[in-house]
């Protein structure tokens, strides 16, 4: 599934990093447990959590996650911003619930006959 | 970049560093990206030496890991100075964790640290003297 349109269609916040108009996400893992991430994350999913610090971006790195998205209206610090550039993670944002965003991303899944 | 094989490797840690913590996963997943290694075994490897990096940072005050990488295999060493482990089994289970509730609210001790090494590793082995420090060697074999 096309990352732009989930951005688009959810209205998302890019915090930081460029979106490729070309990245695709397989699937949404959601968690805010870190070793949980680190032994059940796939690579190229779409993360949700509301950790906001720097070592999510080390996570995702390692997991090959191709984007976090902050629920709750979190904020990244400036440390987590920079790291999230250094090592080409798309940080996204919102304010709504993790409950919300992976609803509707499960329900663009269904439309797009995804699952 | 030209590398000899066996490769060694050495990294250090700092206990409450968590800033840095995954450092000597991401430096050693570049390695071996180019060395063209299997990306789903790169994962596998970096996912438990991570697990085993933040044990050290979240629970002793200093480790040092020794890595070796031949044709078939990488051997993972981290030496820690730290508390020990009074009980390894119960270390082992999934969701038993002596973490403090900082960083527990940071998503680490969860109990799953050492429960995701074993799972990633082709051996594991733990040793731990109470008030001395703990030392993890893992194998990983490159052809599975």
């Amino acid at each position: 599934m096309n990352l732009a349109e989930i951005i688009k269609s959810l209205n998302l916040k890019i915090i930081s990093g460029k979106l490729n108009p070309e990245t695709k996400i397989k699937g949404v893992y959601v968690s805010d447990l870190l070793s949980d991430v680190m032994g059940n994350a796939k690579a190229g999913d779409l993360w949700i959590t509301l950790q906001s610090h720097k070592n999510i971006i080390a996570v995702a790195e390692l997991k090959d996650i191709c984007a976090i998205l902050i629920i709750n209206g979190g904020q990244p610090d400036e440390e987590t911003i920079k790291k999230s550039r250094e090592d080409d993670i798309l940080l996204l944002g919102t304010d709504e619930s993790a409950f919300s965003m992976a609803g509707r991303i499960y329900e663009l899944f269904k439309k797009h006959e995804l699952l | 970049m030209n590398f000899g094989f066996p490769m060694r490797l050495q990294y250090m840690i700092s206990g409450g560093d968590f800033n840095n913590a995954g450092a000597a996963a991401s430096s050693l997943k570049k390695i071996l990206k180019q060395l063209s290694i299997d990306s789903e075994l790169v994962r596998k490897i970096v996912v438990a030496l991570y697990e085993a990096e933040v044990n050290v940072v979240a629970h002793a005050y200093s480790g040092l890991i020794n890595i070796e990488l031949d044709h078939e295999k990488i051997l993972i060493v981290i030496q820690d100075e730290g508390p020990g482990i009074p009980d390894i089994d119960k270390a082992m289970e999934a969701g038993f964790s002596t973490a403090s509730e900082e960083v527990r609210s940071m998503g680490f001790g969860a109990g799953m640290g050492l429960p995701n090494i074993k799972k990633n590793t082709s051996t594991l082995s733990v040793e731990s003297e109470v008030g001395k420090g703990t030392k993890l060697e893992m194998i990983i074999y490159l052809n599975t």
